[in-house]
């Protein structure tokens, strides 16, 4: 019993071990003084893009739904709780005012997840990723127009600044180009783990699932999914959605980071979607550990060597290039099977498919 | 009564006029045929009957209900599986899982449930389990269970596609050109299997072959199409023997 348990979910706690190891090395490295500050402050960065990694290779990977506006459902998970922690920063306790920020970003980025899945969804291939990137650009220039701010009068709303007629005692939310600024400072990176870990749970369950096995036949191939009487539209939504709301949790934890969030679109623009991608393409689309290693590696390699400086950009350049042989050549597939065997029965797997 | 009743079906694709007042009557358990030359809009009626196209004119009635105008997803709901010329099966899913996507429907749990792996979830997927491999059984795939379809020698993904209708639990079972690219042995195979399915859970098929010893050795009876219009219909037998259908399929 306990071993059919262990064979069932090997893969699952695989991924798990690892992450906890990781934790583990990283927490006492930290508490050690081992990492300089520098090194200690991209830890949290690094989980929330390894969030948005898990998120977009749900889309890409599992939906099979190439997205390339994810960024925008960060951003609004990022504002929605952003918002949220403003309003209630001095009322509410932080622990349980956290949660909430929590609960509002992902409901927002939910929402508008299955708003824009509805039209997104019913196109295809490369028009679905366009649209996808229209979307997102749309969602980061309007947050970046708009000015909100509440006081004794009410809630204001206004597209310029003249407009903006906010009383001294109110609480300017959202100040137009300038963003949000004043969030608590709560993510840590004990708690990005933690997000990381319910956003794997939740993704590898789900494809474990009925639902997950409806989401990979429409994948595979839609109209034997109709014809064997799956609701084609309802798992896509799903999925999307799904994926849109752990896109948003992501984004909870990067505004309570980085508590002043201007010029966004060094954040959530096109490069921002197109990065989450490379993760999740370099990890081996539809294998949710792989993304969340690459986007680990790839987004803390770049960092690490800023004493490089001239270098830096030819070193990842050559990094990526050795990730995708890596993954991708059949070559490298065959000696990593030989080697690894069993350990990376999945990787192989997604491989085989690609490569067939 | 009837288990299929096609009445005056019609399409036709801008000028062409791809199926023109066909009609059927299929009993239940019946093995019933379809043939005609290449383009003779066999393969059209498969897609009239499942939703695919809807078609000008015509009634479909399956067990005395019309399900004229239902969509691809509905009417199988409704009762009707089948399989595809081209082989369309969820390549990157194992053998197994192949088979409980088309067991979807039957054993439902809320995604909450799979999510958190609750007790519901655990039951409905061991129930989808043994249900499964009772089908891999009948089709001799049991112990290819953990391979990826996508790696399933071709006839075998021809059984595997089969086995995946029948998850469905359907009153008819459509099969189109089953034994398509297979060589005699696993013909005659096929043949077994489709005859063991029928009596084993008294299943009505409706089938597009071109293989002749398959058809003759299988089917109740036939409809020959030709040009989108029936050409000859009845028992098995006289129809192949017809000199209008010996014209049709090889010439003057």
């Amino acid at each position: 019993m306990k071993n059919s348990f262990l064979q069932k979910n090997k893969d699952e706690l695989l991924t798990y071990g690892l992450l906890l190891i990781f934790w583990i090395v990283m927490e006492v490295m930290r508490r050690g003084g081992m990492l300089t500050s520098h090194f200690s402050s991209m830890l949290v960065p690094m989980t929330y893009y390894a969030i948005g990694a898990v998120a977009l290779n749900l889309c890409v990977g599992i939906l099979g739904e190439l997205s390339i506006g994810h960024a925008g459902f960060m951003c609004i998970g990022a504002f929605s709780s952003a918002i949220f922690s403003l309003l209630f920063k001095e009322t509410m306790p932080t622990a349980p005012r956290f949660f909430l920020a929590f609960l509002v970003g992902i409901a927002f980025s939910a929402l508008f997840g299955f708003l824009i899945g509805i039209p997104v969804l019913r196109l295809k291939g490369d028009y679905l990723a366009i649209v996808t990137l229209a979307f997102g650009e749309i969602i980061k220039n309007i947050l970046t127009a708009i000015y909100l701010g509440v006081d004794s009068k009410g809630v204001h709303i206004a597209l310029n600044m003249t407009n903006f007629k906010i009383e001294t005692d109110g609480i300017k939310l959202i100040n137009g180009a300038q963003g949000v600024s004043g969030t608590p400072r709560n993510s840590s990176f004990t708690i990005g783990m933690i997000v990381l870990f319910l956003a794997l749970f939740v993704t590898t369950n789900l494809i474990k699932s009925r639902d997950g096995r409806a989401i990979m036949s429409i994948r595979d191939n839609r109209i034997a999914a109709e014809s064997i009487g799956i609701n084609v539209t309802r798992y896509k939504m799903l999925a999307f959605t799904i994926s849109a709301a752990i896109a948003g949790a992501a984004g909870v934890l990067f505004s309570h980071n980085v508590t002043t969030m201007t010029n966004i679109s060094n954040y959530f623009g096109y490069n921002a979607s197109i990065m989450l991608l490379v993760y999740v393409v370099l990890g081996g689309i539809g294998n949710i550990r792989g993304s969340v290693i690459a986007a680990m590696i790839l987004y803390l390699l770049p960092e690490m060597m800023r004493g490089l400086n001239r270098y830096r950009m030819l070193i990842y350049a050559i990094v990526l290039i050795l990730m995708m042989l890596f993954n991708w050549a059949p070559a490298m597939v065959d000696w990593r099977k030989k080697t690894f065997g069993a350990l990376f029965k999945t990787v192989t797997k997604s491989n085989e498919k690609e490569v067939a | 009564m009837a288990l299929l009743d096609i009445d005056h079906l019609s399409i036709s694709f801008g000028g062409l006029q791809a199926v023109l007042d066909f009609n059927v009557e299929i009993e239940k358990g019946e093995l019933y045929g379809l043939i005609g030359p290449n383009g003779a809009g066999k393969t059209t009626v498969f897609n009239l009957l499942t939703g695919v196209y809807q078609p000008d004119e015509g009634i479909i009635r399956l067990d005395g209900v019309d399900i004229t105008g239902h969509s691809t997803e509905a009417i199988n709901h409704d009762g009707i599986a089948r399989t595809f010329q081209n082989i369309r099966l969820f390549k990157a899913l194992s053998v197994i899982d192949n088979v409980k996507a088309g067991l979807h429907e039957r054993f439902p749990y809320p995604t909450i449930a799979g999510i958190l792996k609750l007790p519901s979830y655990r039951k409905a997927e061991q129930e989808m389990d043994e249900e499964a491999m009772k089908l891999l059984e009948v089709f001799g795939l049991a112990p290819e269970r953990d391979t990826l379809a996508a790696n399933l020698p071709y006839g075998a993904q021809r059984k595997l596609e089969i086995a995946r209708a029948m998850a469905t639990n359907p009153k008819l079972l459509l099969l189109d050109e089953p034994a398509a690219g297979m060589n005699p042995n696993e013909t005659g195979e096929l043949m077994d299997t489709i005859r063991f399915i029928r009596d084993e859970f008294d299943m009505t098929v409706l089938l597009i072959e071109h293989d002749m010893k398959l058809v003759s050795g299988i089917c109740d009876r036939l409809t020959v199409l030709n040009f989108g219009r029936i050409l000859a219909e009845g028992e098995t037998k006289a129809v192949l023997n017809d000199p209008e259908v010996i014209k049709a399929y090889l010439g003057d």
